[in-house]
């Protein structure tokens, strides 16, 4: 529960699964359809269901959200693919090398294998317009920093443990940059505002590697 | 139009907040003390979510240039109306030219200022609140400064009969308290409540617990004795909401509030009910917390009440505004 009006889903084991996202998303679509459900937030195989308690009953959504959960039927995942030109390490990308270091590769196996995944915006959120990515090459996840930076500029591409997103605001964080790319994620005054939505594939473009 | 004469940058244009797009990652801003706004708006014959004016730095003093009808809500303030007093809770008539200004208040936080007609400012994503962390809503996406003007219906105010205004009485919501004591907020158990030790409960819901500095529209961080996890979660991102308490490694609890981002990782503990919201609005850096905890059922009562309590606002104020 999350107060009277808002209830958590989760259904996370101990390594995220593309499946129980895709299920989730399906869940949420029908949830959506339901008198009294505000809106719904999907999360990394967790999902948030607002509503208002005085229209529907926690006991009742939380049962309608039970046998939602055993009986949807995930949609073939329509999202779009979204390409994000890059330029890694330098001065916008401060933390490649010690990422590298991390992950016992060199510079240039990191880039490669970071841009030639293909990625699955798991959710939308934390801030306006951010992605949860899967898909990250194992080999390059790395613990967040135990101190977050207080600034971590726009269009910063970051990897957060087994975690890839894009900062599409300037705020603080505690996931390590590796590069920076120009792709504007988030537009108030545009509908959609935020440029990805879950299911969309991405992959990120090497357009040049800096040292 | 009003004209802002004096402001503080953390004051803003709010109205109830922003609802329908947290799964893009836009939260809900909107006034923290959303039930003083919807008091002082239902008082003046407004829609309940028009937008209005959050003060959390005073002092604070506009300039009205037109007639218009407007209220002060939430945090007791001295409040003037050109060289008349008023009191909090209360509807006025205001002169073209005249100035309001509002003191640093004897109890509570925040004061909320509502006009006739509500603040014109163009919605951004279905509501007219700004949502300062990410610079858009309300005012050109930030606090109030000096020399701002804001624009007011342009349809002209119905003013008043009753040149002295009028008022409700808040006090069946919002007993009044005793300063000396902290203020009481009633919570829910929420995911990860278990996991944390007995230890933990019990400092949880028997200590006081202090509003430190670091306390703004996103939250509160807290100050009192550490609380530890049996053992140590690393949890997926998920959803969370104003109200929602979180144990962050070092202990100390984090009261997500209006601005508060639409996904966290941090263990929680508990959920602030949502009828109680109103009281971390109205509590200064300073104060005293203590937690108490409830059911589902208490705080569906307490939100029932809270919603009985404005439709008696809407029909008395209706009247008092047709008087002769």
């Amino acid at each position: 529960m999350q107060g009277a009006g808002a209830i958590l889903l989760d259904a996370a084991g101990a390594v995220f699964s593309d499946d129980i996202q895709s299920r989730l998303w399906a869940v949420a679509a029908h949830m959506k359809t339901r008198e009294g459900i505000a809106e719904t937030v999907p999360g990394m195989n967790n999902l948030m269901i607002v509503f208002d308690p005085l229209l529907a009953a926690p006991d009742r959504v939380e049962q309608v959200l039970r046998d939602a959960w055993e009986s949807v039927v995930p949609d073939a995942v329509g999202g779009r693919d979204v390409d994000i030109p890059v330029v890694y390490g330098g001065e916008t990308g401060e933390d490649l090398a010690v990422l590298a270091a991390h992950a016992g590769l060199s510079v240039e196996d990191v880039v490669r294998r970071h841009s030639q995944a293909v990625y699955s915006v798991a959710a939308v959120g934390a801030m306006p317009g951010f992605v949860y990515l899967s898909g990250l090459d194992p080999q390059l996840a790395m613990p967040r920093r135990a101190v977050p930076r207080m600034k971590v500029e726009i269009g910063s591409v970051i990897i957060g443990g087994a975690q890839a997103g894009i900062m599409p605001c300037t705020a603080p964080s505690g996931w390590h940059i590796i590069g920076r790319t120009q792709v504007p994620l988030f537009d108030p005054l545009r509908d959609p505002p935020a440029a990805c939505r879950p299911g969309d594939r991405i992959r990120f473009r090497a357009v040049e590697v800096k040292s | 139009m009003i004209e802002i004469l004096s402001t503080g940058a953390v004051n803003s244009v709010q109205d109830l907040g922003r609802v329908g797009h947290l799964d893009a990652g836009v939260g809900r801003s909107g006034m923290m003390d959303a039930a003083a706004l919807e008091i002082a708006n239902l008082m003046i014959g407004n829609e309940r979510e028009a937008a209005g004016l959050e003060v959390a730095l005073f002092p604070f003093r506009l300039r009205f240039e037109a007639d218009t009808v407007f209220a002060i809500a939430g945090a007791d303030c001295p409040a003037k109306i050109g060289d008349r007093q008023m009191p909090c809770w209360w509807a006025m008539n205001a002169k073209a030219g005249e100035v309001l200004t509002l003191g640093l208040p004897h109890s509570g936080a925040r004061a909320v200022i509502a006009f006739k007609g509500g603040i014109q400012v163009p919605p951004v994503l279905g509501s007219r609140s700004t949502d300062l962390k990410s610079g858009f809503g309300g005012l050109e996406g930030r606090g109030l400064n000096r020399g701002d003007r804001l624009p007011l219906s342009q349809t002209p105010a119905r003013l008043l009969k009753m040149d002295g205004g009028f008022g409700v009485d808040p006090s069946s919501l919002r007993p009044p308290a005793d300063s000396d004591q902290p203020i009481a907020l009633r919570v829910l158990p929420s995911a990860e409540f278990d996991a944390f030790t007995d230890e933990a409960v019990s400092h949880f819901l028997k200590s006081d617990w202090l509003v430190t500095n670091d306390a703004n529209r996103m939250g509160y961080r807290l100050g009192g004795p550490e609380l530890s996890l049996i053992r140590k979660l690393e949890l997926f991102s998920h959803g969370i909401m104003p109200g929602t308490v979180q144990v962050p490694p070092n202990g100390q609890p984090i009261i997500q509030l209006a601005e508060a981002n639409t996904c966290g990782g941090y263990p929680k503990i508990a959920n602030v009910i949502e009828a109680d919201l109103w009281r971390l609005a109205q509590a200064p850096v300073g104060t005293r917390l203590r937690f108490a905890m409830t059911d589902r059922a208490a705080a569906i009562t307490a939100l029932r009440q809270e919603r009985d309590f404005m439709a008696e606002v809407a029909a008395s104020a209706s009247l008092m505004r047709g008087w002769m």
